[in-house]
């Protein structure tokens, strides 16, 4: 028997999980510091096993382009990609949302602007959530915090996916996709055959047969009337996902009088910081937003009965620090505290910079 | 004969192809699109493949190929095309899967795909409609315009100086090994017409046999954007436009 449980890079847990979850196809170009996704799955030859097709294509414009070929014959396909990558990938995207097609694309977040550093970061979160290509969308983000969570999130990320007929963005960072940790893997379900495809997704196009009229995946449509019936339904999509796909984790927040707000390796580190201020006496809590979006909102919203300050720490000169400022509305102070180019924060920086809020 | 002998069904002798829907076509009276487009499917149900093909549309005027011959579609980001129809293929090896692009889409936005698609030898039939200039955005410059032909863009003319050279995509595909049958035709003729449906019948069997690539392009016309009647474009373009892009097969292995 296969382990199941396995010594992992971030990277690594996601191509064995992409395998084991009934994933059709992959196509990527290499970009570091995600390049051991393609790797890692070139390495296991699912085509000799699964069938799952793994390519890489000759740009990360056409891996997503492949990706919407593969995703509008109903099939389980992603592609991975780092930030200049993922600039590239913002036309097909759209084009995506555009159609209603599912799709999962995993983002390991490096510094920029421009080619910028290799080193990790997490100043794509404008990019991924507030929809970084063209037109009103929006795509479903898995915010990961460690290598259990990149092999969980790329199964949960396709199911929610299929769910929604939407694109799924598991958004890590270099720390997340390179770490090695513990990880228990995904069982393995089969791959859906064209018939169970046909069955569960009418819309798919696998060739039409004499009784059903053509399938045609596009985004066009000229009438405005019935355009912006496109953009109602989209809406409608997203305010269902906003109902009942939030999630999150909260660590010492119950009697929290301060709290932390970070998702990802940020997140990781405040854990730490947050176990420092207990041991000096200061009641201080971490809440870690999971999806990105759907932001959990509302749940923060809740906090600021008890909550004298939040302080948001991320590694971009601020950007989730805004939705955080919406969700709270004013009613306490947020401030941000970031650092860019791939320098990583200690536990301690961070305590220090809490303090000072506290004293404020 | 009166009317009513001429159209008793044992007296027709042409219909239109049954995978043709009857919706009004777009394209200007005249257009090349429209004949190819008939082409096309004339052969799917020729071939009893309409249940199994797959086409892939792209942006210009063809965008709404989608929207006349009844099979599963679909529509490409510009120049995307390749990339698409690679996904489909890849996932779907049994299924016929066409791309059907203008010179804008295939030759200038769409070249890098266009290229690695021939070159992994990709088991899909590429339709190239080449007719000089991009049709559905106005009549700017295409890759494939010719030296000295006026468009929007180039108003004086193009001239290489300033703009380059007429793109001989079809030239180049044909030097990749991962292509199989790449050819040059036309729909300007009753004969052109017959041998461009050869043509497209054996790219999409080809397509079947897993052995590579077919690229097939018409020399067209965009009388609209060329700003000719239908009957000055064909013979300008026979004129003009072939002797830079001569009719025949490049490649058949
Ligand atoms: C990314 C992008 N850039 C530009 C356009 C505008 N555009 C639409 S069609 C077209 C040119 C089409 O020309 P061609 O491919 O030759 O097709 P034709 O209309 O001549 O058949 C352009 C530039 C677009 N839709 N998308
Ligand atoms: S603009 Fe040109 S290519 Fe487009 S439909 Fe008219 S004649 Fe055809
Ligand atoms: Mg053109």
């Amino acid at each position: 028997m296969e382990q199941d449980i396995k010594l992992l890079k971030g990277n690594e847990a996601v191509a064995e999980a992409a395998i084991r979850c009934g994933c059709d196809g992959y196509f990527g170009y290499p970009i570091t510091p995600q390049s051991e996704i393609m790797e890692t799955l070139m390495q296991l030859e699912p085509w000799k096993t699964t069938g799952m097709v793994v390519l890489q294509a000759e740009s990360e414009v056409a891996a997503i382009n492949m990706v919407y070929g593969g995703a509008g014959c109903g099939k389980r396909v992603m592609t991975s990609s780092s930030s200049p990558g993922m600039s590239l990938k913002q036309e097909g995207l759209s084009y995506m949302a555009g159609a209603d097609l599912p799709g999962l694309v995993v983002s390991v977040m490096r510094g920029g602007p421009g080619l910028g550093t290799i080193q990790s970061s997490q100043a794509d979160y404008f990019q991924t959530v507030k929809g970084g290509g063209h037109g009103d969308y929006k795509m479903i983000t898995l915010a990961p915090a460690s290598v259990q969570e990149m092999a969980d999130f790329t199964v949960l990320g396709f199911e929610l996916a299929f769910k929604y007929n939407i694109v799924s963005v598991v958004l890590a960072d270099g720390i997340i996709g390179q770490m090695m940790e513990k990880v228990q893997l995904p069982p393995y379900q089969k791959r859906l055959t064209n018939d169970e495809i046909r069955e569960k997704y009418p819309w798919a196009t696998l060739g039409k047969p004499a009784n059903r009229k053509p399938n045609v995946i596009t985004s066009l449509e000229l009438d405005s009337a019935l355009m912006e019936q496109r953009n109602l339904n989209l809406q409608k999509k997203y305010k269902e996902i906003e109902k009942n796909e939030v999630r999150y984790e909260e660590i010492a927040c119950e009697d929290a009088e301060y709290l932390l707000v970070a998702f990802g390796s940020s997140a990781r580190i405040c854990q730490k910081t947050v176990e420092l201020a207990r041991e000096k006496g200061i009641k201080l809590g971490l809440f870690r937003p999971i999806t990105l979006f759907p932001f959990p909102t509302n749940e923060i919203y809740a906090y600021t009965n008890t909550v004298k300050a939040i302080l948001t720490v991320e590694l971009n000169a601020g950007q989730m620090v805004e939705d955080v400022r919406l969700a709270v509305n004013g009613t306490i102070p947020v401030e941000h505290y970031g650092r860019m180019g791939g320098i990583v924060p200690t536990a301690e920086e961070i305590l220090e910079v809490t303090e000072k809020l506290i004293a404020k | 004969m009166t009317t009513k002998d001429i159209i008793k069904p044992e007296n027709l002798v042409y219909a239109k192809p049954s995978v043709m829907n009857n919706n009004t076509m777009h394209y200007c009276p005249g257009c090349s699109h429209g004949v190819i487009h008939k082409l096309i499917a004339e052969v799917i149900g020729e071939m009893g493949i309409q249940d199994k093909a797959i086409g892939v549309a792209p942006v210009g005027c063809a965008v709404f190929a989608y929207n006349y011959l009844d099979i599963d579609w679909h529509e490409a980001a510009h120049g995307r095309a390749p990339a698409v129809a690679t996904g489909i293929k890849r996932l779907l090896p049994d299924n016929y899967v066409f791309t059907y692009q203008g010179d804008g889409d295939l030759a200038a936005i769409g070249t890098a795909e266009t290229i690695h698609a021939c070159n992994r030898g990709e088991n899909i039939a590429i339709f190239f409609v080449n007719n000089g200039i991009y049709g559905m955005t106005g009549g700017q410059m295409a890759p494939t315009t010719l030296l000295g032909m006026k468009t929007s863009t180039c108003p004086s003319g193009r001239q290489e100086d300033l703009n380059g050279f007429p793109l001989p995509i079809t030239t180049l595909v044909a030097q990749l090994e991962g292509t199989r049958y790449v050819t040059r035709q036309s729909v300007h003729t009753a004969n052109a017409v017959k041998k461009a449906k050869k043509a497209i019948r054996k790219a999409l069997e080809n397509s079947a046999e897993g052995k590579g690539t077919s690229f097939v392009e018409f020399v067209s016309t965009c009388n609209a954007g060329w700003k000719m009647s239908p009957a000055e474009a064909n013979t300008w373009m026979e004129k003009n436009m072939i002797p830079v892009y001569p009719i025949g097969d490049l490649k058949d292995k």
